[in-house]
């Protein structure tokens, strides 16, 4: 206790061994946290080289494919405010919904109000006027009349 | 690289995140194998529906006839409509099945297990037309929204079960009852367990019904599940809507019930009519009850080809709600004439009844054959659209098919 130079060498001592510890044990939750990611490693085996070709295509490329101007996995046309329609009109609800029904501009923003107020849609915010603006140009109705002639008629010769 | 391999990581967890359970031996998945709980379940296999019914909707599933497919005197389940406002009950357990009844119009609370209702009421059985409300919107003009149903949205099928009235009159109910309201077992689109998808119900005039059923078997088996296995109301001539699938209760109402679907303009026409396209007030509109008067040729299929100088047999089914057919008749000329067809009576109240004429054509060419039905109180099917509603239903214009001769 006489002598505070001692002192204060066992203090520096004490830190030392404090940032260490401290450094150590970054490094193992650094390495636990990457294990976590890739348990397999695999980063430090070179040779594997066939897992992920199709599955990162399948991932970026497939799982949004256009096909003639149709979004494959809803069948929505494609366009302008697409993406917004996938992602806000389909989770809770079939594509199919949108892509059988032909609505005004009008109309498409009364069945969006009618889903925030009754079936729990969230709020679109900016995103409200390229959704309505896709589907009231893509989904129009078209001029019908009061009875359509019998359309998609398959002829086939009737046998008794 | 590194970032693909993190990438293919972090799909598994997304995979494993939208299948609600870890990927077990995920890490050796092959590349490119889509997961059996990811792919797309074959909804024909899945509900056993003959493969010619269409898919209008796949979530909520919402499936319809052809009119040829319609033919049986009885609908088997390959052929009948599903129509679905929310996610099809999973975990179905018999053995715990209950149903409740409650409401201000309850003397008391009261619940059956399904065994009690099946072993203390009698047993009736009793062919009935359900028919979706929407049937027939695909041709309204403006367009109304919703499932595009063309004429397939209908099906008379044998329901057996025991009288609501029987139980009601077992629960007992209070002289101020006006209505009865179901609740079921199926959930809201969104996720929300707080939400029912569809809560309907009947005027108490109608609940109390001889045909008026809680069934658990129909053709004779039980309940196909998206039929409402394993307790389904069944409310004949009105919207299918109103014989909700999967019941759990019943709630005895002092008032218009009020519950999913009852309320705005679901299930709801304008009280007074309005040129297409009108915009119409919720409170303007009112709850639709009895079907219209309707019929359809399911024989032959439309398109059919004959040779000159053979008369054509058709055939089909005509119904009118709460009412009965008194006559159908057809016409190969556009309406300028038409001619009686013969009709059966139904097998009991409620139940379609089947119609059959010998056609024959002046000469080759091409033909459309139409049906026209007439209820007893003599109304009968409009040749062109009906009043045009903001939701699409009622649609009950002639049906008709392609002919050709030649």
């Amino acid at each position: 206790m006489e002598d505070p130079g001692k002192f204060r060498k066992n203090v520096r001592q004490v830190f030392k061994l404090m940032y260490l510890m401290f450094f150590g044990f970054m490094l193992i939750a650094g390495f636990l946290v990457y294990l976590m990611v890739d348990p397999s490693l695999s980063v430090f085996n070179k040779n594997d080289p066939n897992n992920y070709e199709s599955i990162q295509k399948h991932d970026e490329v497939d799982f949004d494919k256009i096909e003639n101007g149709v979004h494959v996995r809803t069948g929505l046309v494609e366009g302008d405010g697409l993406m917004l329609v996938v992602n806000n009109c389909t989770s809770c609800h079939s594509a199919k919904l949108v892509t059988q029904n032909r609505m005004s501009k009008e109309q498409w923003s009364a069945t969006i109000r009618w889903m925030q107020e009754t079936q729990n849609l969230w709020d679109l915010g900016k995103n409200e006027e390229p959704i309505v603006t896709y589907l009231a140009t893509y989904y129009a109705p078209e001029k019908e009349g009061r009875r359509q002639n019998l359309q998609n008629i398959e002829w086939y010769d009737l046998k008794e | 690289m590194q970032r693909r391999k993190f990438i293919k990581k972090s799909t598994l967890t997304s995979l494993s995140t939208l299948l609600g359970t870890e990927i077990v031996f995920g890490k050796i998945l092959p590349s490119g194998y889509d997961l059996l709980g990811l792919q797309d379940p074959d909804p024909f296999k899945l509900f056993h529906k003959d493969s010619q019914m269409v898919v209008l909707n796949d979530k909520p599933w919402n499936i319809e006839a052809q009119a040829h497919l319609l033919d049986n005197r009885i609908t088997p389940n390959k052929y009948m409509f599903i129509r679905n406002n929310g996610i099809i009950p999973s975990d179905i357990s018999v053995d715990d099945w209950t149903l409740t009844f409650d409401g201000e119009s309850v003397s008391q609370k009261k619940t059956y297990t399904l065994e009690e209702l099946k072993s203390k009421f009698k047993h009736h059985t009793y062919q009935l037309t359900l028919e979706c409300g929407g049937n027939g919107r695909s041709e309204f003009n403006p367009p109304a929204k919703g499932n595009q149903w063309t004429v397939g949205a209908v099906s008379c099928a044998e329901w057996t079960g025991i009288r609501l009235r029987d139980i009601l009159e077992d629960v007992g109910i209070e002289d101020n009852a006006v209505y009865i309201g179901y609740h079921a077992m199926d959930t809201h689109l969104s996720g929300d367990p707080n939400k029912e998808p569809i809560s309907r119900g009947i005027p108490i005039a109608k609940a109390l019904q001889d045909e008026t059923l809680l069934a658990f078997k129909m053709n004779g088996e039980d309940i196909p599940l998206a039929h409402g296995y394993p307790l389904r109301l069944i409310a004949g001539g009105w919207p299918a809507s109103a014989s909700g699938k999967w019941l759990q209760g019943i709630s005895v109402r002092n008032k218009v019930h009020d519950g999913a679907k009852m309320t705005g303009t679901a299930y709801r026409v304008p009280c007074e009519p309005v040129a297409p396209g009108e915009k119409v007030a919720d409170e303007d509109m009112c709850i639709i009850e009895s079907m219209p008067v309707k019929s359809l040729i399911t024989y032959p299929k439309s398109g059919a080809t004959i040779n000159e100088g053979k008369s054509l047999k058709i055939r089909g089914h005509a119904w009118a709600g709460e009412l009965s057919v008194s006559k159908v008749e057809y016409s190969i000329d556009f309406g300028s004439t038409w001619k009686n067809c013969s009709l059966e009576k139904p097998a009991n109240r409620l139940a379609w009844q089947h119609f059959k004429a010998d056609v024959r054509f002046p000469k080759k060419g091409y033909y459309e054959v139409w049906a026209r039905a007439t209820d007893s109180q003599g109304v009968s099917q409009p040749m062109v659209l009906p009043g045009w509603n903001p939701k699409g239903y009622l649609n009950n214009a002639c049906h008709r098919i392609a002919v050709k001769v030649s």
